[in-house]
């Protein structure tokens, strides 16, 4: 457990809206190992998200640091970065970010269409959806699933591709809270049968007090060093 | 990804929005329609002209008086003489037969029926150098032009006019010009362009022409048809043609007053003006290819804008750039591909009626698609869709995932 899978150092995002400088986040630094379950907090705009967004390798810091399994994310190109995204990370959106016109299994699969899988997708992607409890729902489009369904249809997306992280960006917070619970159950179970590195930014105390540590964020910064 | 599913979910994408594709595609087939029906059509033309321009004999030369390039000298008549000394084999070595000819268009009448149309007064070698057939009766002979007899041949038009029929008029009788002449022969008809035709013409012996018809004047011939011994040899009987002339018209070299016009200088300009016609036509008709191009990169923008989180999705999802810009460029190379074949088949369409409606007002001329015009718009089609796919694709290639994803 002492490998670091994420080393963050002094890690910046600034954005320029006309002459205001807005420090998304002001310089970050941390480690998360391997097979942890970490938490961030933080009030609104502490900039939760845009972390989060850096640590999926969805967008580039200003400046700083990311060592992600032994590589510095800012040294890689556009096209290496996609690579990442689709081998190294699982990433599960607030907002579910299902393709509408597509079916759960098409939308699982889309990962791996993007990795070059051909023969195994079908079987993998109807696996993935078994494994979150969807096997029933296989041919449903988004519109004809619940919140909760389609929360879980993006689980499996973002498992599909067995990424040694998963992120997720405020995943219970478009749910009733008894959808968002077993949303919860899902991806701590996920850590214990698989040990996959688990990575939640969440509001909910209750939520962050099932993670084995809390990163609090306030105005870009961290509030108290990491343990 | 590869292509096979790329196509697939681009047919699916384009299958979800229909109406919208369906537009789009119109758009090329009414560009990719105009151009083979434009260029069928110029085609046709140019193979219409060529035939019948062909159909009036083989390696011929035109001889007549007159030249533009001589201003200073009166030109002399080109004679009975002339064509004579033509057949000379030492000094012409390259002709293989000489047909002179007078010509005019007089009123013929027969009954009640009458018709103005041209009269030619040929000799009996008309018949081999002209590639004239009969369908029924006999040629004027080398006797009919000794006796300047009254006789005639009757091409088919005429025939039709004055007698409502194109067969067994051999012995009726017809008046030229108020003079009786009975009918010989028929000519076949050869339908195509007015150009040389044969069916609406009235073919005597030349000297009955030149005595009773014309000018009175047994020496002068309107024009010499020289039919040279091959298509190899036509520049070289045109030399020599123009040698024996010069000669005997007694004018230096630069001082012609004669032209020679072979049947191939007819036909390469023909050729030309048709060609021109052609590409002209087709160029009025790859604007409006161009038109649905635009349209394609309007819609596949519009798409783009529309999809911009879908984008942003498939690049969180590890997307790289050469598979969005994929996705988007076989969609619009299919929206014009699939307009492409159907106006392909637009284009055989207005081909056809055309066709149709040439052969209903009588001059039939046969719009001709040929392959190459079909790959040609087959080709450009997609090209225009591959290019007008191009900036669309790239912007949603070049989309950032987060900016993508915050997208409303
Ligand atoms: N694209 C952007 N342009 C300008 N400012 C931004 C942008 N994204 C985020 N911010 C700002 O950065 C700060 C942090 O935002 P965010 O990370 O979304 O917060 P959180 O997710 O914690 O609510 C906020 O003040 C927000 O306004
Ligand atoms: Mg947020």
């Amino acid at each position: 457990m002492n490998e670091a899978v994420i080393q963050v150092n002094d890690l910046k995002k600034i954005y320029h809206i006309g002459n205001i400088e807005v420090k998304a986040l002001a310089g970050v630094t941390f480690n998360i190992f391997k097979g942890e379950v970490v938490s961030i907090m933080g009030p609104s705009g502490s900039g939760k998200s845009t972390l989060m967004n850096l640590l999926g390798c969805l967008d580039r810091p200003t400046s700083g640091s990311y060592i992600l399994d032994g590589e510095e994310v800012a040294s890689l190109d556009d096209d290496e970065l996609a690579t990442i995204r689709n081998r190294k990370v699982g990433f599960v959106f607030q907002s579910f970010n299902l393709l509408p016109r597509q079916t759960a299994l098409a939308n699982v699969e889309l990962p791996m269409r993007y990795a070059g899988v051909t023969t195994e997708r079908v079987a993998r992607a109807k696996a993935s959806l078994e494994s979150v409890g969807l096997g029933d729902r296989v041919y449903h489009k988004p519109t004809e699933l619940s919140g909760g369904q389609q929360q879980r249809v993006a689980v499996a997306r973002a498992l599909v591709n067995n990424p040694a992280i998963l992120m997720a960006d405020e995943p219970t917070g478009n749910l009733d809270s008894k959808a968002g619970k077993e949303i919860m159950e899902l991806l701590l179970n996920l850590n214990r049968t698989k040990g996959a590195t688990l990575i939640i930014v969440t509001h909910d105390p209750a939520i962050a007090a099932q993670t084995q540590r809390v990163i609090r964020l306030r105005d870009g910064l961290i509030e108290e060093p990491a343990s | 990804m590869n292509i096979g599913q790329a196509i697939i979910e681009a047919l699916e994408t384009l299958n979800s929005n229909r109406l919208r594709s369906t537009l789009t595609i119109l758009g090329i087939v009414i560009g990719v329609g105009a151009v083979i029906a434009m260029l069928a059509i110029g085609t046709g033309a140019q193979n219409s002209i060529t035939g019948s321009i062909n159909g009036i004999g083989s390696n011929l030369l035109f001889v007549y008086k007159g030249n533009s390039v001589d201003s200073n000298h009166v030109p002399k008549s080109v004679t009975t003489a002339d064509a004579d000394a033509l057949l000379d084999q030492t000094q012409a070595p390259s002709v293989l037969a000489v047909a002179p000819m007078v010509s005019g268009s007089l009123e013929v009448t027969a009954g009640k029926e009458k018709t103005t149309t041209t009269i030619d007064g040929v000799t009996a070698d008309y018949e081999t150098v002209r590639n004239a057939a009969l369908s029924e009766g006999t040629f004027i002979t080398a006797d009919n032009l000794l006796e300047r007899a009254s006789v005639a041949i009757i091409g088919t038009d005429v025939a039709n006019k004055l007698f409502s029929r194109t067969d067994g008029l051999v012995g009726e009788s017809i008046r030229i010009n108020g003079l009786p002449f009975k009918v010989i022969g028929v000519l076949e008809k050869k339908g195509g362009s007015s150009f040389g035709s044969q069916d609406n013409v009235v073919l005597v012996p030349m000297t009955t022409g030149q005595l009773r018809l014309f000018h009175g004047d047994m020496n002068n011939v309107d024009m010499i048809v020289v039919q040279a011994a091959s298509a190899s040899s036509t520049s070289q009987a045109s030399d020599e043609v123009a040698n024996i002339l010069r000669v005997r018209h007694r004018t230096g070299a630069g001082q012609d007053d004669f032209t020679i016009i072979s049947q191939q200088d007819i036909a390469d300009t023909a050729q030309s003006i048709t060609g021109v016609l052609t590409i002209f036509l087709g160029g009025i008709a790859g604007i409006s290819l161009l038109v649905g191009g635009i349209g394609i990169m309007n819609i596949m923008l519009v798409s783009v804008t529309e999809r911009t989180r879908e984008i942003g999705l498939r690049k969180a999802l590890g997307a790289r750039k050469k598979d969005i810009s994929t996705q988007f460029l076989t969609e619009s190379a299919l929206l014009s591909m699939i307009g492409g074949v159907i106006g392909i088949g637009l284009g055989w369409l207005i081909s056809f009626a055309i066709g149709k409606i040439a052969a209903a007002s009588g001059t039939p001329f046969t719009p001709t698609i040929g392959l190459s015009s079909v790959l040609l718009a087959t080709l450009f089609s997609t090209a225009v869709g591959l290019f007008f796919g191009i900036y669309p694709a790239n912007r949603a290639a070049s989309l950032e995932p987060v900016e993508a994803l915050r997208h409303e």
